[in-house]
């Protein structure tokens, strides 16, 4: 609790539901207390007060009174009815708020004092003046406010180019030979932690090979070389099945068939003649 | 043929470039068109505002010719159906696009007008515009609550910085606006600020 009372929305003096997120108003708005009374259900919204002389200052708009002849009394019931509902609902009130009575009703008893007849004339000063002076310099500034709001709100819809990139100002430039050097021995360190694994070769050897050969072409008759070659599983055993098949041809176990230029290789078994 | 009609073309050429360096006019060297060029250039290129002032020391003129050049820029812009401006802002000059066209700007640039200040802020921000330098119970005096938030808003945005302290009770911080504070609010320096005497007819009447 700060500087602003929130906004809340009562359905009656005493019981408090302050479900009024709905009713919070937003900068610049009037705040508003609407009291109707339905039955015996005093529906009060409270605005949003930015301090005492804000409050005061709604006060006195809402009942349309003259400025520079403010019914005092009748304002500082209003408003200490205001605090007593603050209390009521259990808001913070605001040691401003408070300052603020004080001053209203030392005003007040003020108004009821009578004139000291023998006082010269520009000497009786109405009680009220400062109190007015500081309401229209705050109801100048509130206004300010606004005129400061509207400026910011065009100015948002203006816009200028976007910073040119220099080197002054593009950060993958700006880079040191320290730059440089932490980099690299980052990377260094990183290398370091590399763990390194043996992994065991799978010894594919030179027989099962052809067995494995041997045993395509006896069950399917035939083998697709790039079938057979894609099987597989290492450069080296790439290399030992290409011996392989080479081997079986030498021993004529074999042969290979090309049906057209750069077509498929296959192996056919040689039948025994 | 055609080498005679380059010497043709360029006769002409030589004409307006000898009419532009008058040596007339003492040292200016450059002519109006390519100092408006010089100065459109310049204020295109600078990030920020840049001021009559260091254009002339960047063209080596003195400052009243630059400002001429300006205003006939300012003028030849204004004329121009485009979407920019050419605006003075903070004490320098700037080119800008027009509000008009700012929904489009946005869809392009993927941004949301950015968070408006608080009703409180703001308050404190034309409090402190308005009497500065100024203390933060001086702006208590005026605002009739404390504003310790909004102070440290304004501080965090930029808009207000501290201007030393008062030597008075307990030499309060002084505060004032700052040049991004014209920036934001498109001033030319504070003087363009309406006076506050102003709002007197607007806050003296029904609100």
């Amino acid at each position: 609790m700060e500087e602003t009372t929130p906004a809340v929305e009562v359905e009656s003096t005493t019981s408090a539901s302050p479900d009024a997120p709905q009713n919070i108003s937003v900068a610049g708005a009037q705040p508003e207390i609407a009291s109707d009374r339905e039955g015996d259900q005093l529906k009060i919204t409270l605005g949003e007060f930015e301090g005492p002389l804000d409050l005061l200052l709604y006060l006195i708009r809402q009942d349309q009174v003259n400025i520079y002849d403010i019914p005092v009394a009748r304002i500082t019931d209003e408003y200490l009815r205001y605090l007593y509902l603050m209390q009521e609902l259990d808001l913070t009130v605001a040691g401003d708020f408070l300052v603020m009575a004080a001053q209203l009703i030392d005003l007040k008893s003020r108004m009821l004092l009578p004139r000291d007849p023998s006082a010269a004339e520009e000497e009786v000063l109405d009680p009220r003046a400062e109190l007015v002076n500081r309401l229209l310099e705050h109801e100048k500034f509130k206004a300010a406010a606004q005129m400061l709001w509207s400026r910011a709100t065009v100015e948002q819809a203006v816009f200028t180019r976007a910073e040119i990139e220099t080197d002054k100002n593009n950060p993958e430039v700006v880079v040191g030979l320290f730059d440089l050097l932490k980099v690299f021995q980052e990377i260094l360190a990183r290398h370091k932690e590399e763990v390194l694994m043996e992994i065991e070769r799978e010894e594919v050897t030179m027989a099962q090979m052809i067995e494995r050969l041997r045993n395509m072409v006896r069950s399917a008759g035939e083998v697709n070389l790039l079938e057979f070659f894609g099987r597989a599983q290492s450069r080296r055993e790439l290399v030992v099945a290409f011996l392989s098949v080479l081997e079986l041809v030498r021993m004529s176990e074999i042969s290979l068939c090309q049906r057209e230029t750069f077509g498929e290789i296959t192996a056919k078994s040689v039948s025994p003649a | 043929m055609s080498t005679a009609k380059a010497a043709n073309v360029e006769e002409p050429i030589e004409a307006v470039a000898s009419e532009d360096e008058s040596p007339i006019e003492g040292r200016r060297e450059i002519g109006d068109t390519e100092l408006k060029a010089i100065i459109e250039a310049l204020v295109f290129v600078a990030d920020e505002p840049i001021s009559a002032k260091t254009i002339a020391d960047v063209v080596d003129l003195d400052r009243p010719a630059v400002e001429a050049a300006i205003q006939d820029l300012v003028k030849e812009y204004e004329s121009r159906p485009g979407s920019l401006q050419l605006r003075e802002i903070a004490g320098g000059w700037q080119i800008a696009t027009r509000a008009e066209h700012h929904e489009h700007i946005r869809a392009y640039l993927k941004s949301k007008p950015s968070a408006k200040l608080s009703l409180a802020s703001l308050e404190t921000l034309a409090v402190i515009a308005y009497r500065q330098p100024v203390t933060v119970p001086e702006i208590l005096e005026i605002r009739g609550v404390q504003s310790p938030s909004a102070i440290k808003t304004l501080l965090d945005k930029r808009l207000i910085i501290a201007k030393g302290r008062k030597e008075t009770v307990g030499r309060p911080m002084m505060y004032g606006t700052s040049k991004e504070f014209l920036i934001q609010f498109g001033l030319k320096d504070l003087s363009e600020l309406p006076s506050i005497e102003d709002f007197q007819d607007l806050a003296g009447g029904e609100s």
